[in-house]
């Protein structure tokens, strides 16, 4: 048995130590908005935070997150409504959307720890994230209407 | 909205389509049959649509959901000429039922090509008016007064003269009774609403929430998760297997074998992949053994010294070209693609003796229903589909390998079983973009126009492999973009030459224009250099009887400020090309550093697209169409040795990444004509752009994909 806090909740999971937390996540439970794209950290579709910063969850064996605590999509927000998923919707950021989840934890992340990031911030945080729709135009400014929604106290 | 959980109620109330009143469109005789009977209080007029007594207006989208915006535009189209609400409107995936809900134009349920709009607008369109006219007249019928005195507004029927209004939820029993207009009268478009119009997204919120189910996340009670061992090589077989020490992995349940490998069936994905290491299998790995890139080069250049099949022929290339001038040659080479969905591929099936059920993130649901109903032998009709949001299609999505690997598994374990590829099975078993070899050869005038014009294309035909063209005819899929090129040349001959080594062959987004564009747009370019021409100019002299291209080539040349100064090291190349119905020009600005990186800093693109639907769509699907096709100008290759693709994740098959996106400008041209498609029209001229710039700023001609940067270094 593992514990960990999942979006506030506490789990007991049944899951080999080894096991990446991606599929505890979205097979043991059930929160399936985190994807799986690469398996090599290469893509950034299952980007989850833990303790608060972005890690990918598919080379993360549930060894290193037991006592910890991983914020998913799902718990972003209660109601969709951080800054970074506001500005997604202003800026009609998604197209298939697989990748999305990883890249608004990735961006919202990043706003957690430079409040105003510049292109270059967002280059170095978001050049993990592989969006094949091509989105990256509408992420980038998304993040900076993310960043001017969070300091309106909004 | 919940996709899934709509359709599920869907199923347990019967779907209230047909009910003999079909708008004059076909509907096979059997699809309508069981359904006839009219739920009560529930209008449906047609399979596309239907309103109940609260006034709640669901739509029914046949085309799958791949990120294009379909689930947006659909609605829009039906809304505005029913005049419903668009915010207010529900929006559910049509189920597989190729007699209700098949493409009007290509007559499968199946959906590529960039067939979304164009192909259903008109006949959405008419189905939304026949609803409109039907529930007009319930209201006059109501009131007592003739149709022609009342009028539909947003969700309402009105009679001005007597201010009374009506809601579409209250004419639901009476419109029921209406009988279906076989020729309602269509909106004039200036009383569009929502067509023409900048539309946000419809399925933004479940794509930002997590909440969105694609094919992956799919989860039916009791199933289990497999993963399939592959033989490395195309077409390999299996000789034999041991599963003991799979078998022994903590939570596999299964290991069976099945057409494409073998399936390690257990608890979950993670187990199902240590029971598949565990795996030992022989393989017979068949002749594909002998393939590589190596012999495939080869066997094109040896091709191409040979005579292909005429495709096109204008006056006598060949007699101008051996008249003595001088010839300018080149040959242009591109290499198999992978499409790289984001989503690797998956379904979920559920095999019962006297029915099926499929989950599956498809291109293709009227594909999937006979896949699936030719491996259980069930009639079409006791199986279901169930089409969830795609990760990604590009072509990909409308294959049936991996609807084969769920229904055969799931009959063999007798359990709904969903599987799931790697990224590694999903690079390393794609249906690939063909690899070609095109040679050219042109010869200009005194004045530097081309005089004749020589290209002979070598390299396999898609459709050919498939069996959807007969063996020895052109392929069409191989020459589009070059047979109808739309350069005014005289004396022009274009060949092809099927060399089919084996590599399975799929639609990548834009398929032959995807390639054919770059070479086009590229030996023209060469042509205006030789001439001394402006490589804009040149082009726009030879466009003569093409207005359509020409008018978005100076649309982009405009917007783009052409021939203005720019930063030191910057360049610019342009190109212009047909695709799906539209007609897209760009114009790239690129610098390349000394080491011979390419950095392209803009892209500014020119669309006519006919009428657009939704502008703010169009942006979207050109900013895309640049990311797609700048990644596989600046990386994208499949490369072959004995049979096995080399490559086989983001390492070694690199996707472009944000730090490297270029601004994307979009600009639209409204020429008034019919609707074209807009996933693939802008991705062909991306490359040559990108490369005509990297000429201007080099003298180093790019004639081979991908860009290699240890050419471009200077010391």
């Amino acid at each position: 048995m593992i514990s960990l806090t999942v979006n506030g909740k506490l789990h007991q999971v049944d899951v080999p130590p080894e096991m990446p937390l991606l599929w505890a996540i979205r097979e043991t439970l059930g929160l399936t908005g985190t994807k799986y794209g690469c398996g090599m950290a290469l893509c950034g579709a299952c980007t989850v935070h833990l303790n608060g910063g972005p890690v990918r969850a598919c080379v993360t064996p549930m060894s290193a997150v037991a006592g910890k605590s991983v914020t998913t999509i799902e718990g972003l927000s209660d109601k969709g409504d951080h800054p970074v998923q506001r500005a997604w919707t202003e800026v009609d950021v998604p197209q298939c959307g697989y990748c999305q989840p990883g890249q608004i934890m990735s961006a919202a992340a990043l706003l957690a720890a430079k409040p105003s990031p510049t292109d270059a911030d967002i280059d170095d945080a978001m050049s993990g994230n592989i969006c094949r729709c091509g989105t990256y135009q509408r992420i980038r400014a998304a993040i900076h209407r993310a960043a001017a929604l969070k300091k309106g106290g909004a | 909205m919940n996709a899934l959980i709509t359709r599920r109620a869907l199923l347990r109330g019967g779907l209230a389509v047909g009910a003999g009143l079909t708008v004059g469109f076909p509907v096979a005789r059997g699809a309508r049959g069981a359904a006839l009977a009219q739920t009560a209080g529930v209008f449906a007029p047609n399979q596309w649509l239907r309103i109940d007594r609260d006034g709640v207006v669901t739509i029914v989208n046949s085309v799958p959901e791949m990120g294009q915006g379909s689930l947006t535009t659909t609605s829009m189209i039906i809304a505005d000429e029913l005049d419903a609400i668009l915010d207010q409107v529900r929006v559910e995936q049509a189920p597989a039922n190729p007699a209700l809900y098949k493409n009007p134009v290509t007559g499968t349920q199946s959906y590529g090509g960039s067939r979304g709009v164009r192909d259903h607008l008109a006949m959405w369109r008419k189905a939304a008016a026949a609803a409109r006219e039907m529930l007009a007249q319930a209201a006059a019928d109501e009131w007592g007064v003739p149709v022609e005195s009342v009028e539909t507004e947003q969700g309402a029927v009105v009679h001005r003269p007597s201010g009374r209004r009506l809601l579409y939820g209250q004419l639901v029993d009476r419109a029921q009774q209406v009988p279906v207009p076989q020729n309602p009268t269509l909106k004039s478009p200036d009383k569009f609403r929502y067509i023409g119009k900048p539309v946000k997204r419809r399925d933004t919120p479940e794509k930002i929430t997590g909440r969105g189910i694609y094919g992956t996340d799919v989860q039916v009670p009791g199933m289990l998760v497999a993963s399939i061992e592959r033989c490395p090589v195309f077409g390999g077989k299996v000789k034999s297997f041991d599963a003991t020490a799979a078998t022994r992995v903590k939570g596999v349940k299964h290991v069976v074998q099945v057409s494409n490998g073998i399936a390690v069936v257990a608890d979950g994905f993670w187990t199902a992949l240590q029971g598949r290491r565990a795996l030992r299998v022989t393989w017979d790995e068949g002749p594909m053994a002998q393939v590589s890139s190596t012999m495939i080069t080869r066997e094109y250049e040896a091709a191409a010294k040979q005579p292909g099949q005429v495709a096109r022929n204008d006056g006598d290339a060949e007699k101008v070209l051996a008249a003595g001038g001088r010839v300018h040659e080149a040959v242009y080479q591109v290499p198999f693609l992978e499409h790289a969905c984001m989503e690797p591929m998956n379904a979920t099936a559920q095999v019962m003796p006297d029915a099926c059920v499929v989950w599956a993130p498809t291109q293709n649901p009227g594909g999937t229903q006979a896949t699936a109903a030719r491996l259980t032998g069930l009639p079409p009709e006791k199986v279901t589909v169930h089409t969830t949001l795609l990760g990604g299609g590009f072509g990909r999505r409308g294959e049936q390998d991996f609807i084969v690997d769920a229904v055969e598994t799931s009959k063999a374990v007798g359990a709904p079983v969903k599987v799931m590829w790697t990224r590694e099975d999903d690079i390393t078993h794609g249906f690939y973009r063909p690899a070609t070899y095109n040679l050219f050869r042109a010869t200009l005038d005194a004045s530097g126009v081309p005089a004749a014009w020589f290209t002979r294309m070598v390299g396999p035909g898609i459709l050919i492999q498939k069996g959807r063209a007969q063996a020895g005819t052109i392929d069409a899929a191989a020459v589009e973009a070059v047979r109808n090129m739309p350069y005014d040349v005289p004396n022009l001959r274009i060949e092809w030459t099927n060399k089919d080594l084996g590599i399975p062959l799929g639609f990548w987004r834009s398929v032959g224009p995807s390639q054919n564009g770059f070479i086009i747009e590229s030996f023209i370019d060469e042509l205006a250099h030789l001439a001394g021409k402006d490589p804009y100019e040149y082009r726009r002299a030879l466009l003569g009887k093409a207005p359509r291209h020409k008018a978005v080539l100076e649309l982009a040349a405009t917007r783009a400020n052409w021939g203005a100064p720019l930063p030191t090291g910057h360049t610019r190349g342009i190109a212009v090309a047909f695709s799906y119905g539209s007609y897209v020009a760009h114009v790239a600005e690129v610098s390349v550093a000394r080491d011979g990186a390419v950095r392209t800093h803009r892209l500014v693109a020119a669309i006519d697209a006919g009428l657009a639907v939704n502008p703010e769509n169009v942006k979207a699907q050109m900013e895309g169409g640049a990311v797609y096709a700048l990644t596989a100008a600046l990386y994208g290759r499949i490369t072959i040795d004995r049979g096995r693709v080399q490559q086989s994740n983001f390492h070694d098959y690199p996707m472009l990444r944000i730090n490297e996106m270029p601004v994307v400008e979009v600009h639209i041209l409204d020429s008034g004509e019919a609707p074209g498609g807009l996933g693939e029209p802008g991705v062909p001229t991306v490359a040559p752009a990108v490369c005509n710039a990297i000429y201007a700023a080099t003298g180093r001609r790019i004639r081979t994909l991908p860009i290699n940067r240890d050419e471009l270094k200077r010391a």
